[in-house]
């Protein structure tokens, strides 16, 4: 009886396995990402050096004199004409001129410089002048009335927030790395959401493709003979589950060595850093670059494996029974092409969409009562709560969670398969969804 | 006791009826045919047999069982739209269907080979399915329903696409298997078949039962009392107590008698007009006319 289920299953899994494709896809995605990363990482570095040469003329005199102490000051300055200047700052090979006008009072809080510029200069820059400048001005100012840079510096205040829960004695629980853990669970979360979203469109459209194959070319007809729908439905939602866990257990090895190996032969490369790419999550720069590789490597490493591995397969295979049962229903009920195919899938594509955007004000809020909601409701949980993981929420709320997507999988199975038992062996027509909740009905 | 028995079956589709009180019985060693035009109700039937779907009413028995979700694995079934999976190997699909028809792995093995030897076919143990042409795939797809020696043989259209070569050596497979004692539930429209192989048969049209029994039975039901009669010399040119000429080519004749008469009369008014009667014998209908004639009587009313 169940024994067919798993023949059926073995059938599934060998034939994907076994396929070139399989095995390209598998050792050439995470190949991919190195890649991707490496052209990410250029691109980030590019990006982040300022190579654009800025020329200052000052009229305040202030700024150079002040500025000429800062050996780090990246701006050259011009005692040329202003006249001189606007004509042939890039003949003189700068990108950027900047013009700050004599103060006609010393105290005065706004002062207006222009620039001149051949192409649009970005935003960046011209912030990072303004406040360059804006620093060099309040410096000559404290100077001039006496303030002392040792007492300035004992104003100095710099409040950091520990996790109180942390145990001091851990080496790897400073202040500094309560935060990194933050932005590691942040990135973390976002990519198992991301994965899980993922997996739910690569192995639910798999499951649909090939359901729909078995009903065009009447095989299903075969097979019906000696298997109940439900258990070749079983047999293949099972199949391509396996080929699912053996893809991401190859990845799971393979993208991390092919990353660190990355991150070793470019410096300015970090994989934490990419991570975030992925999950769209925009973290300061400045906060990452305020960690060593060897911080964020102990970090990672501290994370609790143990716990989020497993739970992440769990829900990984909640989420891939519960949706490609969906799509199995939906690839049951196709009678001619994938175009119709698509129509079905609309409303399947609509709930795992949601999901998917919720996992960016949850991760920015990772215990908020959206968060805690989204984790529970058997459609979302499968990629807000992976997403959850790194960020320890309560046992209780994994449990539940765990329970209510497992009892959601077992009505689901029972659900599509008595659309599926119905849909295989019915030809000609297109089906609506309201006449797939009909099937439901029909006696066996 | 029979081996398949049908009790006023109804299944209803939403819109329609698809069967409607169809009852039979197929006996032991036999093969009973199920004939009909298309969409007639074969294939709704068949699938009640074979349990993928249930009855809306009446009963089926297996052996005198009440017909349950374990007698499949009893019945081999070849339906009529039916595919395999193109990209794997005979060998591997042939183990897959033998497999799931509960043979241990060893055993699907063994007797997948004895068959595939049976047809000539042991060489393709390797091929791809997509290698083989739609006849050997039949071939493949016909090894597979009786691979697991089952004791009803449900065939929907095992002829279709067949060369007269393999047609022949399938009908021959039947025909062993039935000597063997396997009974076979044959479905199809193509009549001469019917009239070659089965026994029994039942008409169905529109869901319904319209007509029931055994071949040469019903043949004799529904003759005209036609007898054709090869002759030399010259017919006579009038015809007494009854005797209708129907028709007369190429000194063949063919007379309907009257119900009461017999075919002596005939041959004596032959003989006695002097011309020489060289063979001489009774037209019964074919199923194929029957068939025609009763779809139509059916439908005209």
């Amino acid at each position: 009886m169940s024994s067919k289920i798993w023949i059926v299953a073995r059938r599934e899994y060998l034939s994907r396995v076994q396929k070139k494709s399989f095995i390209l896809v598998t050792l050439l995605t995470p190949l991919g990402i190195a890649l991707f990363s490496v052209v990410i990482g250029f691109i980030m570095n590019a990006g982040s050096k300022s190579d654009q040469r800025v020329v200052i003329k000052d009229d305040t005199g202030i700024i150079q004199q002040i500025a000429a102490e800062d050996k780090n000051f990246p701006y050259d300055f011009s005692t040329k004409d202003l006249s001189v200047l606007k004509e042939d700052y890039s003949s003189l090979g700068y990108d950027l001129f900047v013009y700050v006008p004599a103060m006609r009072d010393s105290s005065t809080m706004r002062l207006a410089a222009s620039y001149y510029s051949t192409e649009k200069p970005s935003l960046m820059i011209l912030e990072s002048i303004e406040s360059k400048l804006s620093d060099q001005i309040e410096t000559y100012r404290m100077r001039k009335s006496n303030i002392d840079q040792k007492l300035l510096d004992s104003f100095r205040a710099d409040v950091s927030l520990e996790n109180g829960a942390m145990d001091p004695n851990d080496p790897g629980s400073s202040a500094a790395a309560g935060k990194l853990n933050i932005i590691i669970g942040t990135a973390l979360g976002g990519l198992m959401g991301f994965m899980m979203y993922l997996v739910i469109f690569i192995y639910g459209s798999m499951v649909m493709r090939s359901v729909m194959e078995e009903k065009l070319s009447r095989i299903v007809e075969v097979m019906v003979s000696s298997v109940r729908p439900i258990q070749l439905m079983m047999g293949k939602l099972i199949g391509v589950g396996g080929v699912g866990l053996t893809q991401l257990a190859i990845w799971a090895v393979l993208i991390p060595i092919l990353l660190l190996i990355v991150a070793a032969f470019l410096p300015g490369v970090e994989p934490s850093q990419l991570a975030n790419m992925k999950s769209g999550i925009e973290i300061d720069p400045q906060a990452v670059e305020d960690f060593s590789g060897q911080e964020v490597i102990a970090a990672i490493f501290n994370l609790k494996w143990w716990l989020i591995l497993p739970v992440f397969i769990i829900f990984f295979l909640g989420g891939y029974f519960i949706y490609s049962s969906l799509f199995a229903a939906m690839g049951s009920a196709i009678s001619e092409d994938m175009g119709e195919g698509q129509q079905l899938m609309m409303p399947i594509v609509i709930v795992v969409l949601i999901a998917f955007y919720m996992l960016f004000p949850v991760l920015s809020n990772p215990n908020g009562n959206l968060a805690v909601f989204a984790s529970l409701f058997p459609l979302f949980s499968p990629i807000i709560m992976p997403a959850r993981l790194a960020f320890d929420p309560p046992w209780w709320q994994i449990v539940l969670s765990i329970i209510i997507m497992l009892t959601t999988v077992w009505f689901f199975i029972w659900l599509t398969s008595r659309i599926y038992r119905v849909g295989i062996l019915m030809y000609g027509k297109k089906v609506t969804i309201r006449e797939m909740i009909k099937w439901l009905r029909y006696s066996e | 006791m029979s081996i398949l028995r049908l009790d006023k079956v109804t299944k209803r589709y939403r819109d329609h009826l698809a069967v409607d009180e169809v009852s039979f019985e197929v006996q032991p060693g036999t093969i009973f045919g199920m004939l009909g035009p298309n969409g007639a109700g074969k294939t709704s039937t068949i699938r009640i047999i074979t349990t993928i779907t249930g009855p809306d009413s009446g009963q089926v028995y297996f052996r005198g069982e009440h017909l349950n979700k374990t007698h499949p694995s009893q019945m081999g079934y070849l339906p009529e739209e039916r595919g395999l999976y193109k990209k794997m190997k005979v060998g591997e699909h042939l183990l897959y269907l033998a497999q799931l028809k509960g043979l241990s792995r060893q055993e699907a093995d063994k007797k997948c080979k004895i068959m595939l030897d049976r047809f000539e076919a042991l060489e393709w143990w390797n091929k791809k399915v997509e290698e083989l042409s739609k006849g050997m795939q039949q071939k493949i797809q016909f090894i597979a329903t009786i691979v697991h020696d089952p004791v009803l043989l449900i065939l929907d259209e095992p002829f279709t696409g067949l060369d007269p070569i393999n047609s022949n050596m399938i009908q021959d497979e039947i025909f062993r298997l039935r000597d063997k004692g396997v009974s076979i539930l044959f479905s199809t429209h193509r009549m001469e078949q019917v009239e070659e192989m089965c026994e029994n048969i039942i008409l169905i049209n529109k869901g319904k039962n319209i007509l029931m029994g055994n071949v040469k039975e019903i043949r004799n039901r529904f003759k005209e009392h036609l007898f054709q009669v090869s002759y030399k010399g010259d017919l006579p040119s009038s015809f007494s107590g009854g005797l209708e000429l129907v028709r007369n080519e190429d000194h063949t004749a063919t007379f309907r008698i009257p119900d009461q008469d017999t075919p002596n009369h005939l041959l004596q008014f032959l003989m006695g007009s002097g011309c020489e009667i060289q063979s001489f014998h009774e037209i019964l209908p074919t199923i194929n006319e029957i068939f025609i004639s009763q779809v139509k009587g059916i439908s005209h009313e």
